[in-house]
């Protein structure tokens, strides 16, 4: 049966391309404005034989989330601001045990309760920095309907691929918009599953370098019975203090990210040759950016946009060169400053960089943006 | 023939960190010789715990085994059995991992009637972090963060289970292993959400402040202050102040969450039929 486009809200179109992305597991806990993914997930889980089930607060979603992944069983969980924060102690457990889950965050204002039906883009810090101890971790902010089917598809194949927690951030915006959109037949979407191992069970070891960075998770129950712990541990997934065993372990999880940049890292370019200005906006923001520039190049400014999609890990050299690049970057983002930080870090002083940080609960429009374009050329 | 203890056991994972006089060993091998007595192959059980001594027990066994966060196994058991509900989900807990932070957890899998069972190791202390006081840590009884005394009342988590609707619940003690297998035994056979709970020792947290510093000293204690439940029927209220009530407290039968959530699989996928057809 050929799909149509219809319209999708984004919050469902999460849910449906979790579906047929192979998630079969949706623990969650009702919290504006994320709800809408619990609901749609309610409905449609059961009837491809999957499980929904609305756990008692956050804390449990995400626990009930990492053990069915470890039953060999795709699984996501959703919420927003205040839950995302309630989520970090065992988001860190899943870094910690290497458990592949899927974690929506629809980002309004905060902290604490803050702006429950508006949105924001105030988690992008929390997303990189939210658990406790160092910590290696993916998030993607994609910015229309048709990039949030795709980010929801990637943030689970490469949670399965990297055996690593994959966020996605939404904000309000993006959760309640509608726009059109065709699904895709399943034979159009590469979908990933996590490595078996293929050694006799008396020989698997869950954090054996000697098999990759990544090293094959076995399915509890499947005759691979082994331990795992939120304690550092050796190769065996058995609780160790030994200082080298921690430290090569730690690396071996940072080499996950580092040689994976190329399929982790995303992003779109638009009028970025010969700029002389670059605008670094994500999110539904990055959409206010691509009209604002393509307003500044009608006027004669010679602005681009660069749109990162993957915020973590960030995409370091394409930055650091358009640091060398321009005279200026403008950072315009609905919270106080935060991936201008990240962008100042790598810039080094190679060029001006500007924020442009809005709160309030109000999206940041295309004038604002160009006039602040506008001030700077 | 005695029985195979290290069969279950993980060997080359001795010595345990458990103290001396520790109780959380004679619950261990009750429950490995109520697994034995099920008959389940070590493939098809999961043994998950949260934070805490007891929680130490899954690795040193030999099952697909789940140290979580403090207070939380039985949210990740909760994903695991609904992900393989045909497998046998065994939760094994501590009086602060599963009164106190996971005390919503606790509440919640009771409320379900999820087919996990849970046992709590009740020594009323955190043990692991220097005897600080628990939610069952007995009014007037001394913990490092009870110098002079605890002045929250205890909570007794049988009573509670019972109240959050617990399928199936029952105390025993280490001072009597085999009763305690009995319980758990029953508790592995029972569908649907099982507590049991054992009142036990930690002589070097608990007792030590409470002139009980040996583990013998404590286990009579123990002894000395449960009172069967037929014959706590016939007593006044009285009587019974400060002691705790042993044995199968409560067995009821009751919709399992698994099983009703697979008829709810079937109903949705009819209803999904019905729409296309």
């Amino acid at each position: 049966m050929a799909k149509e486009v219809r319209l999708w809200e984004g919050n469902h179109l999460v849910a449906e391309a979790a579906i047929l992305a192979g998630c079969r597991f949706f623990a969650g806990y009702p919290i504006t404005p994320s709800s809408e993914i619990a609901e749609y997930m309610a409905v449609r889980l059961p009837q491809v034989g999957g499980t929904f089930i609305q756990m008692e607060d956050e804390i449990a979603s995400m626990g009930a989330i990492i053990g069915a992944s470890l039953a060999g069983v795709k699984s996501m969980t959703a919420t927003s601001g205040p839950g995302f924060s309630l989520k970090q102690e065992n988001l860190g457990y899943a870094c910690m045990a290497e458990i592949p889950v899927v974690v929506v965050d629809v980002m309004r204002g905060g902290p604490s309760t803050g702006l429950p039906t508006h949105p924001s883009q105030m988690d992008v810090m929390q997303a990189r920095w939210g658990t406790h101890g160092d910590h290696w971790i993916i998030a993607l902010a994609p910015a229309f309907i048709h990039e949030i089917f795709w980010a929801t598809v990637r943030a689970f194949n490469l949670s399965e691929k990297l055996r690593i927690p994959v966020i996605l951030l939404l904000d309000e915006i993006l959760a309640h918009m509608h726009e059109g959109f065709r699904l895709p037949d399943s034979s159009e979407i590469e979908i990933v599953d996590r490595a078996k191992p293929t050694v006799p069970p008396d020989r698997y070891f869950p954090y054996d370098e000697s098999q990759g960075d990544v090293p094959p998770l076995a399915a509890f129950f499947s005759g691979y019975r082994f331990n795992i712990t939120g304690l550092n541990h050796d190769k065996s997934g058995f609780p160790t203090t030994n200082p080298e065993i921690i430290q090569r372990d730690m690396e071996r999880q940072r080499r996950k990210i580092e040689r994976h940049l190329d399929e982790i890292l995303w992003w779109d370019e638009h009028e970025l040759e010969g700029a002389e200005l670059a605008v670094i906006a994500y999110g539904s923001i990055g959409r206010s950016a691509h009209a604002a520039v393509d307003r500044a190049r009608a006027l004669g400014i010679r602005a681009g946009l660069f749109r990162p999609i993957t915020l973590w890990p960030f995409p370091e050299k394409r930055v650091a060169a358009l640091a060398e690049q321009v005279r200026t970057i403008l950072v315009p983002e609905m919270n106080m400053g935060q991936l201008v930080l990240e962008v100042e870090r790598v810039a080094a002083g190679r060029c001006d960089v500007v924020p442009l940080g809005k709160v309030g609960g109000i999206p940041i429009d295309p004038p604002e943006i160009l006039e602040a374009i506008k001030a700077r050329v | 023939m005695a029985f195979d203890y290290e069969k279950y056991l993980r060997m080359e994972r001795m010595p345990h960190m458990w103290c001396p006089g520790c109780g959380i060993g004679i619950v261990v091998k009750a429950m490995l010789r109520a697994i034995e007595k099920m008959g389940w192959s070590q493939d098809d059980v999961a043994v998950v715990s949260g934070i805490g001594c007891t929680s130490r027990t899954p690795g040193y066994l030999d099952f697909n085994t789940l140290h979580t966060t403090h207070g939380r196994a039985l949210a990740f058991a909760t994903g695991l059995k609904l992900a393989r509900p045909d497998k046998h989900v065994i939760v094994i807990s501590g009086d602060g991992d599963a009164a106190a932070i996971g005390g919503n957890h606790f509440l919640h899998a009771c409320r379900r009637n999820i087919d996990i069972t849970l046992i709590v190791v009740n020594n009323y202390i955190y043990g692991m972090t220097g005897g600080q006081a628990s939610p069952t840590t007995p009014f007037g009884m001394r913990a490092s963060t009870a110098p002079y005394g605890a002045v929250d009342p205890a909570m007794d988590i049988c009573q509670v289970a019972i109240a959050a609707g617990a399928t199936y619940v029952a105390r025993g003690t280490v001072a009597q292993g085999l009763l305690l297998e009995r319980y758990i035994l029953n508790g592995l056979k029972h569908k649907g959400f099982s507590v049991i709970e054992a009142m036990s020792d930690c002589p070097v947290q608990y007792g030590r402040r409470n002139r009980m510093s040996s583990a013998v000293e404590m286990i009579q204690w123990i002894r000395d202050h449960g009172v069967p439940v037929t014959r706590a029927k016939e007593l006044p209220p009285e009587e019974l102040e400060g002691k705790f009530v042993t044995g199968e407290l409560h067995v009821a039968e009751r919709p399992e969450y698994t099983e009703e959530y697979r008829r709810l699989i079937e109903k949705a996928q009819k209803a999904a039929e019905g729409a296309h057809g």
